[in-house]
């Protein structure tokens, strides 16, 4: 026991008190997760999406986002409510050009150092510096250049913008815009490394409620609350314990032996399965503004026709791919009845499975004998997208369309996107900012970003989703998200199928999970007695 | 010829097949379609965003130029980094590799335990109810995917009857590892006197490597019991018999001694072939060893990661090579004393 207990301390640099193991580990939260971050630095090159949840529990922002409770009574973040996290109170310049934040004084990094306006001033230089992930992301909200970040004093922090820009406040609320340790950062820079990217990929320089106390590469990430912090309520997980395992039947096994305590995003089967046997608390949310479709190559035949593109619209068997793909869990996109709005976003289409009209609209595009073409898939996500596409081989040779299938390897997936010349594929896309506009610009708008997977271009759908990135009058936005919308799902470029669902299990004593939309854990809300 | 000069000859040989190793993963690894950088830019890269990370990688040089960048680099001693994990991909590898050897071997020793007496006893018994019984046994060892035999032990020993560990890699979170010697985990824990971590290890090590020994021992049953036939049915060992020695010698000293050499070549074949198999029980088991890292690392087209780990197996079969060699010469000095 002793033994056990100078483990337990070496682990997470606790006081060398006499504590069992089985103390130690009644109060860590053991999370499961297929794979573990790559690095600890959201701005460094490659950085993968556990990295994006390392760095969430580990580094604080400026502001953060609200919580609520949904229907079904799950918690989730709440994208209307911007609420303090670093940042005391903010002002808006009545022209809208400028943001200034007010820094709370008490906040301190893991190292004991105060956070100053600094700080931010050099987190945020380095953010739009870097290139890559982070440059990109800070731009969605106007922010493009390091004079546009001043410390105005020790404790106030001014943003100002080229233009009004409804997302920069909720950016600097996105995992993106942490508040860096500049000091200690930059006494670990180089000449040629002046944003200390290669040090700040495995060390914490952060002042977030947890801090990293152990990270093993491909193995498991520890950390612990730090007791310093004071950005928010104080959490009640005093240990958090990450481990990958890659197996989900492995993962399951953990889970039912009690040896794990939390299952993050596991397969729409298991989760079928353990919402069926009711011994664990399953949380499944949408995932926010997100859908797996069918992306349709617009600018070349033979789906340069809207007729040929409505015909796939029709044949797609809805249906089947809900209930053997889906398993039943997500949220149908297709078939709706009611006229889009911002509110229901992602809303259903139209359409549903109707292979007379489908033939018929062939014949008058001229193929009333169909053709061949090729449906391309991410080997990586072969669960779901590879039975959608058998389905939808399986329909779409049903109307006359031959379809050979493609399985792109995960590494050569983005390239192959990037390249614009896969005539069909099967994608899920998801937006963070849960704004319909946002989506829109990235994966319809004619800028032909790499989202835009169908290199689609309409100047009236692009001309609305200026106009409502813009837009200062309510009235005016709720038309304008109708008028885009509607021209994509007549247009169909890509054919939605469905909404998919985030599944985390739980062990029944932990409470308190909430979903946020960068679909990682945050350790803080969660609690086991 | 002594041991040490057949040892340096042969190792000097084996340069030129590691300088062909080399070459060739490096060529392999550019000429496969993907591209790092645009994996690596990450999901909402711009095709400027890829360029710069292209720069930053040194993909835009031309391939000899990063060859030669490549060569200086590991002359130093620097292998890269591993894109996947973030790591010096010289740290993944000596983490990982003795993880993966040592349930290699764990599993080999399994299979070497009960494949060689199970074929001695196969051969001497002909169709007899062990005879059958070991090929049931082998058989089913060999035609069970080793994921799904993982699985299964999983479910009855941890899941259903709570004998082994949570299956979570090489030691339990909350177990101390012990001081690095030689970094497998089970001789620094002898080395260091922990018992207890001894055990904790081994009994982690226990259903991996049961699986990696399922898979290995039909062939070295079935090679076993071939040889052994073969070797019975021989002149010496029935001008033996005649001689009046005992059975036990006739089967350990005469017969075994002479089906050894089979055995010996299958073995090291099983073993390269194990460090494949490998990657679906290290992922079962979220083993941490060279596998899964490999499995990752080509997934996402990480060059510096997948030459890293070639290069290391060329050497390990370099070394196991000349291991299986010298065994040879053991086991029949004609083999020694022949040239070359």
């Amino acid at each position: 026991m002793l033994r056990l207990s100078v483990a337990s301390w070496v682990l997470f640099g606790l006081a060398p008190v006499v504590v069992t193991a089985a103390d130690t580990r009644a109060e860590t939260l053991v999370v499961v997760t297929a794979a573990g971050p790559n690095s600890m630095d959201i701005h460094g090159v490659g950085a993968n999406r556990p990295a994006y949840g390392a760095s969430w529990n580990l580094y604080d922002r400026l502001v953060s986002f609200g919580s609520k409770v949904l229907p079904d009574g799950s918690r989730s973040y709440d994208h209307t409510q911007v609420v303090p996290e670093l940042a005391e109170s903010w002002e808006i310049s009545p022209d809208r050009l400028s943001l200034t934040f007010h820094l709370r004084r008490d906040a301190v990094f893991h190292d004991g150092s105060p956070v100053t306006a600094e700080d931010l001033k050099w987190s945020f230089d380095r953010a739009v510096s870097v290139g890559g992930f982070p440059t990109f992301m800070f731009k969605a909200g106007s922010l493009e250049s390091p004079e546009q970040f001043a410390a105005v004093d020790r404790h106030t922090f001014r943003v100002t913008l080229p233009r009004p820009d409804r997302l920069a406040l909720p950016v600097l609320a996105s995992p993106v815009a942490i508040a860096i340790n500049s000091r200690l950062a930059r006494s670990r820079a180089t000449a040629q490394d002046p944003w200390a990217m290669e040090w700040l990929k495995a060390n914490d320089a952060g002042s977030g409620a947890y801090k990293l106390v152990a990270w093993q590469p491909g193995t498991q990430t520890a950390f612990e609350r730090f007791e310093a912090w004071k950005s928010g309520p104080r959490p009640a997980l005093r240990r958090v314990l990450v481990r990958e395992v890659p197996s989900a039947g492995a993962q399951l096994a953990l889970l039912r032996r009690g040896d794990a305590d939390v299952i993050f995003n596991l397969p729409a089967k298991d989760a079928r399965d353990l919402a069926a046997e009711g011994r664990f608390t399953l949380a499944s949310n949408l995932v926010e503004n997100a859908m797996w479709y069918v992306g349709l190559k617009a600018d070349a035949p033979p789906f340069d026709q809207v007729k040929v593109r409505q015909a796939v619209a029709l044949a797609i068997p809805y249906e089947a791919i809900m209930s053997s793909v889906a398993y039943g869990r997500g949220r149908a996109l297709f078939g709706g009845t009611e006229p889009p709005t911002a509110a229901t976003w992602p809303s259903p289409t139209p359409w549903r499975t109707d292979l007379t009209r489908a033939r018929t609209l062939l014949a008058e595009a001229g193929y009333p004998e169909g053709f061949a073409s090729r449906l391309a898939l991410d080997q990586s996500l072969a669960d779901p997208s590879e039975p959608i596409a058998l389905l939808v081989q399986e329909a779409l040779a049903k109307i006359g369309i031959r379809v050979v299938i493609e399985k792109i390897p995960g590494a050569n997936w983005r390239a192959a996107l990037l390249r614009k010349d896969l005539p069909m594929l099967v994608n899920n896309m998801g937006g963070w900012l849960n704004y319909p506009e946002y989506f829109f610009f990235w994966a319809y708008h004619g800028q032909n970003a790499v989202f835009n997977t169908m290199s689609y271009h309409n100047a009236r759908l692009d001309a609305l989703v200026e106009a409502a990135r813009r837009e200062t009058d309510d009235e005016a936005y709720q038309r304008e998200v109708a008028g885009f919308i509607t021209i994509a799902y007549e247009e169909v470029p890509r054919v939605p199928l469905y909404q998919p669902v985030l599944d985390v299990a739980l062990r029944k004593p932990v409470t308190g999970y909430q979903y946020w939309f960068h679909r990682q854990l945050d350790f803080r809300q969660l609690a086991k007695p | 010829m002594t041991v040490l000069t057949l040892i340096s000859r042969r190792l000097l040989a084996a340069l030129p097949t590691l300088a062909g190793v080399l070459v060739i993963t490096f060529v392999i690894t550019r000429t496969l379609p993907g591209d790092p950088a645009a994996f690596f830019a990450g999901p909402a890269a711009s095709q400027e965003a890829v360029g710069q990370i292209r720069e930053k990688l040194g993909l835009n040089r031309s391939l000899p130029v990063q060859f030669g960048v490549y060569l200086r680099d590991l002359a130093r001693g620097d292998l890269g980094p591993a894109l996947t994990t973030g790591q010096p991909v010289r740290v993944e590898l000596a983490q990982r590799l003795p993880a993966s050897l040592e349930l290699t071997a764990c599993g080999l020793g399994f299979a070497l335990l009960v494949g060689v007496p199970l074929g001695i006893a196969a051969a001497t018994r002909p169709g007899s109810w062990l005879d059958h019984g070991g090929r049931l046994v082998s058989t089913l060892g060999v035609s069970l995917p080793s994921f799904f035999l993982g699985l299964l032990l999983i479910y009855v020993f941890y899941y259903r009857l709570g004998w082994a560990p949570a299956p979570l890699g090489r030691l339990d979170a909350f177990v101390l590892p012990p001081e690095p010697v030689t970094h497998f985990l089970l001789v620094d824990a002898l080395l260091r006197g922990e018992f207890a971590t001894f055990r904790a290890a081994a009994a982690q090590l226990a259903l991996p490597a049961l699986t990696v020994g399922l898979f290995a021992l039909a062939p070295l049953t079935r090679m076993t019991r071939a040889a052994m036939i073969e070797a019975l049915a021989s002149d010496y060992v029935r001008a033996a018999r005649a001689a009046g020695l005992s059975r036990a010698r006739i089967l350990l000293v005469y017969a075994l001694h002479n089906a050894l050499l089979p055995v010996v070549t299958t073995l090291g074949m099983v073993f390269s072939y194990l460090l494949g198999i490998n990657v679906l029980v290290e992922k079962v088991f979220a083993w941490p060893g060279l596998g899964s890292f490999s499995f990752e690392a080509l997934l996402a087209g990480d060059y510096h990661s997948v030459q890293g780990f070639i290069l290391t197996m060329g050497g390990l079969f370099v070394l196991l090579n000349l291991a299986v060699d010298l065994l040879y010469g053991l086991i029949d000095p004609r083999v020694a004393r022949s040239p070359g």
